[in-house]
């Protein structure tokens, strides 16, 4: 049982506060990954939960004790870094039974260990390598065999295979996820790709210049973000987001992107759950591209738009819509708009449509 | 594969137009550095080998003998030459190991964020600036046993450091340490800011004590500097002369050097001497192709 939490934890590096009041629990077994730009606080908050860096003010509990005073050794805590920082003196299995020979653990407990970790990650025929000689998928798993060869009481991961190339990324993603299922180590992960974090993660922790953001669901965060960062940062390609001038003619309600265009059909109950806030101008209309809907022959509540850049990407195409003065991207199957510069026809799909207020960014948590 | 960079002579400068070539310039440099070398260094010392074989006498007019290896052979019965470098190898072992024990450990010390750092680090650098006869005059006064300060600082009275036949040859050590530790120090100090501080940090997480992380971790990944500040010293603490003559004219400081110049300067047995030093040449030598072996075996990792 592991149950790590955080209360009201603050960072300052000098005059710049990277850690701003976070507050975050974490479930035995849970794989958290912590998401945002770099220098958004969340290598930090890894290593202050590590023990590599202290905290100014609040609380880390480690199953309801407070570690925050206390040294690594004594948080016992793994932790996989981004630079992998395997011991290059030592062989793979001296690297894998670092941390059990620092315990003083006794030789034969030593290398079950080590051997039962080593065919789990497959690296078995590697053992008497030394760190120089394996390719940087490998170093990575003998990074995590070392992390994990002592059962740690949670894992933490620092970008861990950011250093990698795409293809080994996408390989060591399914890796640490099947990992994961099998050990059920409770895993605290960093990364700057919203791609890992879904794919990774049971929930997603989002961070902005130091501030907690968002906490949940990978399904829950993308389809529900809580304020413009999150809308924008989650998701590829980004989240359209456009200023919304909301008009209503008797019944028929729509919402232009651009005060010249004609606006996009909305259904008329959105006047009531913006509650107030259509007639403030203040709103902006947060669209995903799978959400905008493309038509080649005009159809009813569609809107005419001119195509402007195709980018083909095999599965499908992404294709920059002029609305006006404003780009919509949508998704659309390869193909659909045969060149640049055709006339086409768009409209949202209002299930899909965010509505996020400008000065704060906040989403209204509109759901039609 | 060797990749030759070497850039043509640019036709309008002032040495083209003195009719020199890129060779000619090239040979203008480096041909006096040859003649210098093989002058004062491999003529001598091929020289020196031709006489070791001899019983040469620069004091007298006497013509050179062959002898053969008869100098060789004398000198390796000799029971005073071995006690000789006897006291050359307690010197070594006591000298280098003082200096990396302290050297190591103020860089050790060093290798923090702290106030002055560089000051500190200069400082700790001059006795290694110093000339040898200087440091050995002080040292030696120093060392005075009715006015020297290390005495009085340390209440020893009349301790007498040099004339002690059995203190002398460590009281030579000591100042050895305190001139050539810095040099230990320096070598140290870039090794171990070459240690990734991320593998440190790998060490906490995985639990490793501080004295478990210096000698697995540490000590391992400086070792191959520390390796080649030790060859170093041993070479020189092997030939010292200097320090051990001035300080002191103890039988038991009498280290191979000493003998040596004893041989060839005051008994003018000049054939016999040129011998020793070969046997002395041929020792260090062996003395430092056995670091070296061990040098490469730890950078192979």
């Amino acid at each position: 049982m592991t149950h790590i939490e955080l209360r009201g934890v603050q960072k300052w590096f000098g005059a710049v506060q990277v850690i701003k009041d976070l507050n975050l629990t974490i479930e035995d077994g849970e794989f958290i990954v912590m998401l945002g730009q770099s220098g958004c606080g969340k290598t930090t908050t890894l290593r202050a939960i590590a023990g590599l860096e202290t905290i100014d003010e609040g609380d880390i509990l480690i199953d309801g004790k407070p570690v925050q005073h206390l040294k690594c050794s004594a948080r016992d805590i793994a932790m996989v870094f981004q630079s992998f920082s395997l011991y290059p003196h030592m062989t793979v299995y001296e690297n894998i039974a670092f941390p059990l020979r620092a315990t003083g653990m006794g030789k034969s407990g030593i290398d079950e260990a080590v051997r039962a970790i080593a065919k789990v990650l497959r690296i078995t025929e590697l053992l008497d390598r030394r760190p120089s000689a394996l390719s940087g998928g490998d170093m990575q798993r003998v990074a995590i065999g070392r992390a994990l060869v002592r059962h740690p009481k949670a894992m933490l991961m620092d970008e861990p295979i950011g250093a990698l190339d795409a293809k080994l990324r996408e390989e060591m993603r399914a890796e640490i996820k099947r990992l994961h299922v099998k050990q059920g180590s409770t895993t605290i992960y960093v990364t700057h790709d919203q791609v890992e974090a879904m794919s990774l993660a049971d929930r997603i922790v989002i961070m902005h210049e130091g501030v907690l953001q968002q906490v949940g669901a990978p399904e829950e965060v993308y389809q529900q973000p809580q304020n413009l960062f999150v809308a924008q940062f989650v998701g590829s390609p980004v989240m359209n987001v456009s200023p919304a001038i909301v008009r209503s003619e008797g019944a028929d309600v729509s919402v232009a992107i651009d005060a010249a265009v004609p606006g996009f059909a909305f259904p008329p109950e959105l006047l009531g759950k913006l509650n107030g806030h259509a007639g403030s101008g203040a709103l902006k209309l947060g669209i995903r591209p799978e959400a905008v809907l493309v038509s080649r022959q005009p159809q009813p509540g569609y809107v005419p738009v001119v195509a402007h850049i195709i980018e083909p990407l095999g599965s499908h195409d992404i294709v920059d819509l002029k609305v006006g003065a404003e780009i919509l991207r949508a998704r659309t199957p390869s193909g659909f708009v045969p060149k640049a510069g055709e006339a086409v026809h768009a409209r949202v799909d209002p299930a899909q449509a965010h509505f996020f207020d400008t000065s704060s960014g906040k989403s209204l948590g509109v759901r039609l | 594969m060797t990749t030759l960079t070497m850039t043509t002579l640019d036709p309008r400068s002032r040495a083209a137009r003195r009719g020199l070539s890129d060779l000619s310039i090239r040979n203008l440099f480096i041909i006096p550095t040859i003649i210098f070398l093989i002058v004062f260094n491999i003529f001598p010392l091929l020289y020196s080998l031709g006489y070791s074989f001899t019983d040469f006498r620069a004091s007298s007019n006497a013509p050179a003998n062959f002898v053969g290896l008869d100098n060789y052979r004398t000198l390796l019965n000799d029971p005073f030459i071995w006690s000789n470098f006897a006291i050359t190898a307690k010197y070594v072992i006591v000298s280098v190991t003082g200096q990396v024990i302290v050297g190591f450990g103020v860089a050790l010390l060093l290798n923090r964020e702290i106030p002055f750092k560089g000051l500190i680090t200069t400082l700790l650098l001059l006795p290694m600036m110093l000339s040898m006869a200087v440091v050995g005059l002080f040292w030696k006064l120093l060392y005075d046993p009715s006015f020297g300060i290390i005495n009085y600082a340390f209440g020893l009275g009349r301790f007498e450091w040099l004339s002690n036949p059995d203190m002398a040859l460590y009281a030579v050590a000591l100042t050895d340490i305190w001139m050539w530790s810095p040099f230990v120090m320096l070598l140290s100090l870039a090794g171990l800011s070459a240690v990734p501080k991320h593998l440190y940090e790998a060490a906490a997480i995985d639990r490793a004590g501080p004295i478990y992380t210096f000698f697995r971790i540490t000590l391992p990944l400086v070792a191959p500097i520390l390796m080649i500040a030790i060859i170093f010293r041993t070479m020189e603490a092997f030939k010292t002369f200097d320090l051990a003559y001035i300080l002191t004219s103890q039988p038991t400081t009498e280290v191979i050097s000493i003998r040596l110049y004893k041989m060839a300067f005051q008994e003018w047995q000049t054939g016999m001497s040129c011998a020793l030093a070969y046997i002395v040449l041929i020792m260090v030598i062996a003395i430092t192709n056995i670091y070296v072996k061990y040098l490469n075996k730890v950078k192979e990792r």
